[in-house]
């Protein structure tokens, strides 16, 4: 078997130090090694976007990169969106007010996907919402409730947390 | 009873959790001491099975354990997964082994399981277990199964042919001899998959201590997957318990009976250790079932008017290798078709054919897409060829409302009478044509066109059987502490099942939704239930939920009365407290109520009362409840790339009466997504040795945000008259339509070129080589 390499990594603000297998990547050492299991794989094949998560603040398929990639490095997961005090971001109330989601399993890539674009460019029109999400498929809601969370955001100019 | 919650535009009890990452999907879910399970499949889509040496995995550190079929029990391993829906009409019921025994039929098979400390080495195990195959010709194309000396799928059956009956009412043939006029379409509906984002997922555990096997599953039907297991492994059926946690799509291929849910329980027992198992995408594409590969040949007669005289024809279903489902998709597809029609005479002759390819069930719709396509398309053609406006065809055949309850002359796929109970059809389509301003499409149209854009205009209708029984149950208990305990067999794939329920419940008893605790599909909770497909759960559970709650409701007011000491007729039940409406409104709450409906020790009971505050209520509908809709898409056509983009999209639909508007429209637009996938974009190719070649998101195309429009929704509410609620489904009904109207559409926009579409997907290829044959685009670019 391999050898182990030793890795620390900063999620949602909090250190971990583990001994993993290089080939281990960083979505199964998130979801197993430290059991943040909000991230989601949809296809391992980095298409679906269920799995996307922040890395140094740049949206990142979890699933394509390996977990001693990440060692130094930030993650932020869906587990790091919401206030310490449990206070759901803007955007994640957006989405439960616009039936943003159904059965929720794309929803940790939605809510990665959306948190980076409204920090980078608070105010989006549809279009640029819509081609930011085409990264990430969802199954169950045709689309139109996630671009409308992100559509209110933007307009409430709310800023969110997250980021 | 006030109806506070039902019918409200209710934010979903869901949500929350979900938003958060804590959400419990069967992979969340951590035992200690878990072995993590990896299937050997086959490579081959037709083989004999040889031979496996697992010598080389088991040498693997960290690989416990290889099960091929010998290392199941006996028994097990030589019975076939259950048949769900036998039909007469069957001439085999074939489904398959839990693991290879000697027969493969499709790519992707199970032959082997490597059990490993993790999923890492049991993958690392697979590639070493070495297995010897005798590979014979596969049969990919079900037009060439159907063929005399085609190769054999099941040699020992002697035949591809699964069933071939006709569905038929009146007298056709005389209808089509004294036609005026006769149109016939070849029609064909691609194959694809249900691919929830999240694939499928196992976890089992046995517990030696109470002699429970526990198994958790991404599945839409937990007790029927307990009825499965335990059947093949000889169990007691109460000492299986199975769950369905979280689960991240359903749309179909979820209600599946597979091999790998019995497979692992089984490996559980005999090893004594949790085993999971989380299917990867690649095995979503081989081994989750399929559906819509269907050939239609369909000709209508119709007087110079327009009117149907009659319609007949024949279609060919691709039902794979096995029959888990058995011939439900196209018995369904056969009885969808004649829609809101008046068909005075129809015959559908269909024939069901085994291929070297996954077995096909239901997907969102099932058998209907594929149904509503064919009957529209001819509807379509006699507009063309007799000059009328498609809307006007439509309206001129339209089933009017004050022939409700209407037989159409065939047997629904629920055993019943097909038979509508209620809808208002012209209504619905006068209603979409309104939002979509069909009206002015042809000044918009000719406008476009001038600016060198085409842009296109398709309406299409359907009618489709939902809610169908035997039953779901549900409990409703008031628990000591107040809250209120919700139970059904019913379950959730992102549906908001537990919302709707709530609301129901939170009226029925006077609590509020927060005051509900639920728990739903869970086999130890509730004796028998059956979940989700065709539409069912809002109709069955949402039915049960009332009835269960309202008796609830007269046992709560029973003990209130008695406490209070007033009559029951001045006590208001809110949110958790009986209230008295005379003197200083005095008030218990149902807690203290739940206490006292337990009575004293010792202390006999009043007559008539009931023990705990509790009811338990299985609604069995009558029949299907039918809803209806119509659906108008409009479209803009590049003639240049064939690319189709979906530029407004509108749905007027009857799904009786809606009991959050919030879901149901999330259920439409959703459907309509899917529908544009079947339209446009999703084709599960298989090469002609019935080899997969679209295994990935990258090569089988999923709508994308850029895909989809939001969808403009009414909803048209002529409630169900055979259910307490009134509700008819509504998951399904935004896919059933959609590749109809759009297609009609992408041929509206191209009619400057006379090109037509008698199939799905239409990818931009197609569209582009249809154009390159007409004789007026080559014109129209030669002049360029
Ligand atoms: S799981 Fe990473 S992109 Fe699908
Ligand atoms: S909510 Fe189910 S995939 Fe998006």
């Amino acid at each position: 078997m391999t050898v182990k390499q030793a890795i620390a990594v900063t999620v949602n603000g909090k250190q971990y130090q583990r001994e993993v297998e290089p080939r281990l990547t960083l979505a199964d050492f998130l979801r197993h090694e430290i059991n943040l299991t909000g991230t989601h794989l949809g296809c391992e094949h980095g298409v679906c976007g269920a799995c996307t998560i922040l890395l140094n603040g740049l949206s990142t398929r979890s699933c394509l990169t390996f977990a001693v990639q990440a060692h130094g490095q930030e993650v932020t997961t869906i587990e790091g969106l919401a206030e310490p005090d449990g206070t759901l971001s803007p955007l994640q109330q957006a989405m439960a007010e616009n039936h943003a989601l159904q059965c929720g399993f794309c929803t940790p890539g939605m809510l990665i996907t959306l948190t980076e674009l409204l920090r980078d460019d608070p105010n989006p029109d549809d279009a640029k919402i819509r081609e930011t999400l085409t990264g990430n498929l969802c199954r169950c809601t045709g689309y139109s409730g996630i671009v409308a969370a992100a559509r209110q955001v933007a307009k409430g100019g709310r800023g969110i947390a997250g980021d | 009873m006030g109806a506070k919650q039902f019918g409200a535009r209710v934010k979903r009890l869901e949500d929350p959790a979900l938003l958060v990452g804590s959400g419990q999907y069967t992979d969340d879910i951590k035992l200690p001491g878990t072995l993590h399970a990896a299937f050997v499949r086959s490579p081959h889509a037709a083989a004999t099975l040889r031979g496996i040496d697992v010598d080389a995995a088991l040498a693997l550190p960290g690989v416990r354990a290889v099960f091929t079929a010998k290392d199941l029990p006996p028994a097990m391993s030589k019975m076939r997964m259950p048949q769900l829906v036998p039909n007469a009409a069957m001439q085999t019921i074939r489904t398959q082994h839990c693991l290879v025994v000697d027969e493969i039929c499709h790519v992707g098979q199970a032959v082997a399981v490597v059990l490993a400390d993790s999923q890492y080495i049991a993958e690392d195990g697979v590639d070493r277990v070495q297995v010897d195959y005798d590979v014979r010709q596969a049969v990919n194309d079900v037009r060439d199964a159907v063929k005399p000396g085609s190769p054999l799928v099941h040699p020992d059956l002697g035949s591809n042919i699964v069933a071939a009956s006709p569905m038929a009412y009146g007298d056709v043939d005389a209808a089509f001899a004294n036609a005026k006029h006769v149109f016939t379409e070849h029609i064909w509906q691609h194959r694809g998959g249900g691919n929830a984002l999240e694939a499928r997922a196992i976890l089992a555990n046995y517990d030696l201590m109470n002699d429970m096997l526990t198994v958790w599953s991404a599945t839409q039907v937990p007790h029927t997957t307990r009825r499965m297991i335990a059947e093949l492994m000889g169990r007691n059926l109460d000492q299986i318990r199975v769950i369905a946690p979280d689960v991240g799509g359903g749309f179909g291929p979820k209600a599946t009976m597979y091999c790998e849910d019995t497979v692992i329980a089984q490996i559980a027992m005999q090893l004594r250790r949790p085993i999971k198992w989380t299917e990867d995408r690649r095995e979503h594409f081989l081994c989750a079932t399929q559906e819509r590969d269907q050939y239609w040949d369909v000709s209508i007669a119709v007087d110079d008017d327009g009117r149907i005289i009659g319609v007949r024809g024949h279609l060919l279903h691709d039902s794979g290798a096995y029959l888990p489902w058995g011939i439900i998709m196209p018995y369904i597809a056969a009885t969808t078709m004649p829609g809101p029609y008046v068909i005075p005479a129809y015959r559908l002759d269909m024939t069901v054919v085994f291929t070297n390819k996954v077995p096909t069930t239901p997907v969102r719709g099932a058998g209907r897409p594929q149904a509503v396509f064919a009957m529209e398309r001819l509807m379509d053609r006699v507009a063309r060829e007799l000059k009328l406006d498609p809307s006007e065809v439509r309206r001129r055949n339209f089933i009017q409302p004050e022939q409700m309850p209407y037989p159409v002359g065939l047997v629904f796929r629920d055993g019943k009478p097909l038979v509508y109970d209620s809808g208002d059809y012209p209504k619905c389509q006068e209603a979409a044509l309104k939002l979509s301003r069909y009206q002015d499409f042809k000044p918009r149209q000719a406008e476009a066109l001038e600016q060198g854009r085409y842009i296109g205009i398709g309406i299409a209708n359907y009618v489709e059987g939902t809610g169908l029984g035997p039953f779901e149950g549900v409990t409703v208990r008031v628990l000591p502490n107040g809250k209120v305990r919700v139970i059904t067999g019913a379950t959730n794939q992102g549906q908001g099942t537990r919302t709707t329920l709530s609301q129901i419940v939170a009226d029925a008893v006077g609590c509020s939704m927060e005051d509900i605790v639920m728990t739903l599909g869970d086999t130890a909770a509730i004796a028998n239930g059956l979940g989700a497909f065709a539409s069912r759960q809002a109709v069955n559970a949402g039915s049960s939920a009332r009835i269960a709650g309202l008796e609830v409701r007269k046992q709560i007011l029973r003990v209130a009365a008695r406490s209070l000491g007033v009559p029951e007729e001045q006590i208001d039940l809110e949110d958790g407290w009986a209230i008295s409406r005379s003197g200083n409104r005095q008030s218990i709450s149902f807690g203290r109520l739940s206490f006292a409906s337990q009575g004293m020790p010792g202390f006999s009971m009043e007559p008539g009362d009931s023990v705990g505050l509790e009811h338990t209520a299985f609604y069995m509908p009558p029949q299907a409840a039918y809803c209806s809709g119509t659906h108008v898409a409009e479209v803009e056509v590049d003639v240049g790339t064939g690319a189709v983009k979906v530029v407004n999209y509108v749905v007027a639909h009857d799904c009786g009466t809606v009991i959050n508007p919030l879901i149901v429209d999330g259920q439409v637009q959703g459907g309509v997504a899917h529908g544009i996938g079947n339209a446009l974009l999703e084709w599960m190719q298989y090469d002609e040795n019935a080899q997969p070649i679209t295994v990935t998101f990258a090569d089988y195309l999923m709508p994308m945000a850029t895909d989809v429009p939001d969808c403009v929704i009414e909803h048209v509410e002529t409630p169900c008259p055979l259910n307490p609620i009134g509700a008819k489904g509504a998951g399904e009904g935004g896919t059933i339509p959609a590749a109809a109207a759009i297609i009609a559409a992408v041929e509206n926009a191209l009619s400057p070129f006379a090109v037509f579409f008698a199939d799905t997907p239409l990818v931009p290829e197609r569209i582009v080589s249809a154009l390159t044959t007409a004789n007026a685009y080559r014109r129209r670019h030669a002049q360029k």
